[in-house]
């Protein structure tokens, strides 16, 4: 008879593991993740890697200004993907506006997540008004697209700022206004889980041994729901980067001085009619290598922790 | 048992196998069993014995990853297990018919009683609107469904669970199969219930002529129900013959087992008799005789050879120790 | 139904007039609104002038009605920007921001659902494949990406179609169509596609996975074990019940649609509602911002609310009594 009688070790155990299986025999997963994390690693070094300081206006000569990238008549092995009108380095625009737009992600991301979860646990596990209250606004939220709560959320926290800090705290604001928009989806899929878990019987039995609420939630019902908490937060990522980019664009993101890929691509669309395209493929490629490597992995994720599937 | 008619359906060395990245998993491994015209053979054993999966195989709807590995179908004397999709789908609701076991999902909910049988009618029946509804509400009526002629354009959610089935039953017999595959037709339903339906699918293809293959892990709805019985283990069939005689005087260990572990009324044991150990997963299946690992009545040769189906009397059984006995 | 329809008018109510307390909210406690409005060299009496003109000394709640019953009227108030009233900007930009939205709606549907069918039957076909693999990209595009793309290609290189503006419109009372002129109906193409383009990655992924989720069901498995054919499990049993939940969610995309119109009359130029809202948003034009709140959660509530009456008369299981 063939009985386990080693267990094997954690490692083992995930390189075996149906999940690992899935990840490593689909090349398009693996790519995906290897584009992320390039564009991850590159954003987080751009400081020490970045060719030039595009924001450091000593360092800026107009006589540099409009060129194209360097494989095109008339291009610079300085300027690898060319310069804007005032002579900026497109790549290392990019990189740095990759930073920015990273940063806003995750970090909106993390917020969002830790929001959502400790008001999707609270709700779910003590029901009644508390329940119905969270519920209600969640609903509210959920019914209006996010790019419109986001740019309202943008809007209020403008109008009430003074004029002259718009620009210095956009980043603060961005990801305020993200973290708002998402960390409902988080709460109404762990309440869910929440509340299926808290019938269970383990949770009886914590219950009766004495332990606390708050201890429950955590050691117990916590580990439970995290596995629909990180597909809902891969693809909040996309959506996160996305919505920034898109208030940027919009001109409400972030401001030139300190722009994410967003606003490059605001910024370069201006040239799009004079022939100075690079200002805006360049970014808009960076942009979508970015959001559409993340999708992937989160749709792999999703499709390997999907039970129904198997 | 002889009669020398040609059976209905005849099953030879079937096997079905599932491509999984750890190979080809054996869920069915050379079953072979006739069915006569009209007779009901029961298909009993626990789950995972692989016998909802010999009907899905017969009605021609197994899907990948599953696929036949081994063996032959034949069908009212043709071949059905390399016909075309097209002539499979033909066959099934005019010759075979089929009934699942819960008729809360079994029925579209979009769809009244009376379009969905009469679709299936004018699918196979050369018959106009008018007098295919017609047959739609006689058929009610023989299921026992109350007020046909208005029933009839009810939705599936007006009925009870009891009623649904019943209405599953007339959409399995309404096109006159030769074949009914009932895999675990009275499971979902209440108790009280049960009796009704399995008179009624008994009544119903006696009346019609269709012979049924009754899958169930129920024992006691075979032995009500069923004219002969095959039990299966781990893809085998172990032992196969006439209801009563398996009843009551069965041969192999493992019907044995099951037979004794049904708690009797009126009997005074403290523990219910159990088959020690469980039924062995599709990746570790033991050499030889299946079962031979909980068998109480093991021999050495059970651990190497797989063992033949051996006639007994009525019917086989696929065990070492019914070697040389008369038939 | 009667008490169904009464019970979801009354939650409509109710969230319109929470919505109001928002959007009021905004208007009245964000910036100053006597401030924004006048030049940084106001005389004092000016200030009180206005002060009393908005009405900003009368205690809250009276405010408040003052706000809702202008709100009911189409009354805003005075954008900060333009100085001139909300409502007639709002009237101005509206039959704009519909006409968009219904051309991309109708574009996105009559490409979406015929693509997403078609994935669900076939979903290891290579086309099916290279779908998916198209709308994975799709929704991973920023819609002004799209936008600026569109643009690239047929307004710069091949000049076949304006990149901007509405073309000649044709006033018909209080409404502007571009419908009816061959410049307006040129003008509507890349921006109706740009909308609608995200929106067909999205009603096709959800026709396929609704499809194929009902395709696995027990009804359909019975289905074809009677023997039916193909095309009457495929189109007349697993359809119907794929597209009862579309409904709903295209009915709740047609409201995105009409907030993602922002980014397409943008980068269009298109001078609907969305532009309007943007350039408060930037200058921070709280009278403009809130009545476009209000506009867009009345709609919203509007299409809600008939999303659940179609639901309930398509659904037999509601509408039946068992």
């Amino acid at each position: 008879m063939a009985l386990e009688v080693f267990p094997q070790s954690r490692l083992a155990a995930i390189l075996e593991s149906d999940l690992f299986y899935r990840f490593r025999t689909s090349y398009i997963t693996v790519l995906a993740a290897l584009v992320t994390l390039a564009i991850v690693l590159a954003a987080f070094l751009a400081p020490w890697i970045a060719p030039h300081d595009p924001f450091d206006v000593s360092t800026l000569s107009l006589w540099d200004s409009e060129l194209p990238p360097v494989w095109a008549e008339g291009g610079d092995p300085r300027f690898l993907l060319g310069t804007d009108n005032q002579g900026r380095d497109v790549l290392s625009a990019i990189l740095y506006g990759s930073r920015i737009s990273l940063a806003v992600g995750f970090v909106s991301v993390a917020l969002a997540m830790v929001i959502g979860i400790v008001v999707g646990l609270v709700s779910g596990y003590f029901g009644g008004a508390i329940d119905a209250f969270f519920m209600r606004i969640a609903d509210v939220m959920l019914s209006f697209p996010t790019i419109l709560v986001a740019l309202l959320v943008s809007g209020i926290v403008r109008g009430a700022l003074p004029r002259e800090m718009h620009d210095s705290a956009a980043l603060i604001v961005l990801v305020f206004a993200i973290t708002i928009t998402t960390w409902v989806q988080y709460a109404r899929t762990v309440r869910s889980s929440t509340m299926v878990e808290r019938s269970r019987e383990y949770v009886y039995a914590a219950q009766l041994v004495g332990r606390r609420p708050f201890a429950i939630l955590f050691s117990h019902i916590l580990p439970n729901v995290m596995g629909p908490v990180l597909v809902i937060a891969t693809i909040n990522l996309a959506m996160a980067i996305l919505i920034e980019a898109t208030l940027s664009f919009l001109g409400v993101g972030m401001p030139p001085t300190n722009p994410s890929l967003g606003t490059l691509i605001r910024v370069g669309n201006e040239y799009l009619f004079s022939g100075i395209w690079w200002v805006v493929i360049f970014p808009s490629l960076t942009l979508v290598a970015l959001v559409l490597a993340v999708n992937l992995l989160g749709d792999w994720l999703r499709d390997a922790l999907n039970p129904k599937l198997r | 048992m002889t009669f020398q008619t040609t059976p209905l359906l005849s099953v030879r060395d079937l096997s079905i196998c599932f491509d999984t990245r750890h190979g080809p998993l054996r869920a069915v491994d050379g079953i072979t069993f006739d069915l006569a015209p009209g007779e009901i053979l029961g298909m009993v054993g626990e789950s995972g014995a692989g016998k909802s999966l010999t009907g899905t195989a017969i009605t021609g709807l197994l899907e990948r990853p599953g696929r036949i590995d081994r063996g032959e179908i034949h069908f009212e004397g043709q071949r059905i297990d390399t016909l075309s999709a097209e002539a499979m789908r033909r066959l099934r609701g005019r010759k075979i018919g089929a009934i699942f076991q819960d008729p809360l999902t079994s029925l579209n909910p979009l769809m009244t009683v009376g379009q969905q049988l009469i679709q299936t009618i004018r699918t196979h029946l050369k018959l106009d609107q008018a007098a295919a509804r017609k047959r739609a509400i006689d058929f009610l009526g023989e299921v026992g469904i109350p007020a046909p002629e208005a029933r009839v354009d009810q939705y599936p959610h007006q009925f009870s669970g009891g009623m649904r089935q019943r209405v599953v039953i007339a959409l399995a017999l309404c096109a006159e199969p030769s074949l009914v595959i009932a895999d675990e037709p009275t499971t979902a339903l209440d108790v009280s219930i049960q009796a009704q339906i399995l008179d009624l699918l008994k009544r119903m293809c006696r009346e019609h002529g269709a012979a049924v293959i009754l899958v169930t892990h129920d024992m006691g709805v075979i032995a009500e129900t069923a004219d002969r019985v095959a039990v299966m283990y781990s893809g085998r069939v172990v032992e196969i013959g006439p209801v009563d005689k398996v009843v009551r005087d069965p041969h192999h260990p493992y019907t044995r087992g099951l037979m004794q572990s049904i708690p009797r009324v009126g009997s005074n044991a403290h523990r219910l008799t159990q088959i020690d150990g469980a039924m062995p997963r599709l990746t570790d299946l033991p050499t030889g005789c299946a079962f031979h690992p909980r068998c109480p009545r093991a021999v050495a040769e059970c651990k190497t050879t797989r063992p033949a189906a051996l006639p007994v009397e009525g019917g086989h059984v696929a065990c070492h120790l019914y070697q040389g006995e008369p038939a | 139904m009667i008490a169904f329809i009464l019970r979801r008018l009354i939650q409509s109510v109710l969230v319109m007039l929470a919505v109001a307390l928002i959007a009021f909210s905004m208007f009245r406690f964000i910036g100053d609104p006597v401030n924004s409005m006048l030049p940084e060299n106001a005389s004092a009496e000016d200030r009180q002038e206005l002060r009393e003109q908005l009405g900003l000394d009368q205690p809250v709640t009276v405010q408040f009605t003052r706000f809702v019953t202008g709100a009911v009227q189409g009354e805003f108030g005075i954008s900060y920007r333009n100085k001139r009233a909300v409502s007639e900007m709002i009237a101005e930009r509206l039959p704009a921001t519909l006409e968009l939205v219904l051309a991309a709606a109708v574009f996105a549907l009559l490409l979406g659902v015929p693509m997403g069918i078609y994935a669900a039957l076939n979903p290891k076909g290579v086309l099916s494949n290279m779908l998916n693999v198209v709308s994975l990209i799709g929704i991973s595009v920023p819609t002004f990406v799209t936008g600026i793309l569109l643009i690239l290609v047929f307004s710069v290189w091949l000049n076949w179609l304006p990149s901007f503006g509405r073309g000649e419109t044709v006033q018909i009372g209080w409404w502007s169509t571009g419908l009816l002129s061959a410049s307006g109906l040129k003008s509507l193409v890349l921006p109706a596609v740009m909308l609608g383009l995200f929106q067909v990655t999205l009603i096709m992924r959800l026709v396929r996975a609704e499809m194929m989720e009902v395709l696995r069901s027990d009804f359909v498995r019975f289905a074809r074990a009677r023997g039916l054919t193909n095309r009457a499990v495929n189109f007349g049993h697993a359809l119907g019940n794929t597209l009862m939940p579309v409904i709903t969610i295209v009915g709740l995309q047609l409201g995105s649609m009409i907030a993602f119109a922002i980014i397409t009359e943008t980068v269009f130029q298109w001078p609907g509602m969305g532009l309007l809202f943007i350039q408060a948003v930037s200058f921070a034009d709280i009278p403009v911002m809130s009545a476009y709140l209000v506009m867009v959660a009345l709609v919203f509530v509007a299409i809600n609310m008939i999303v659940d009456l179609l639901y309930f008369a398509i659904d037999p299981r509601l509408s039946v009594r068992a």
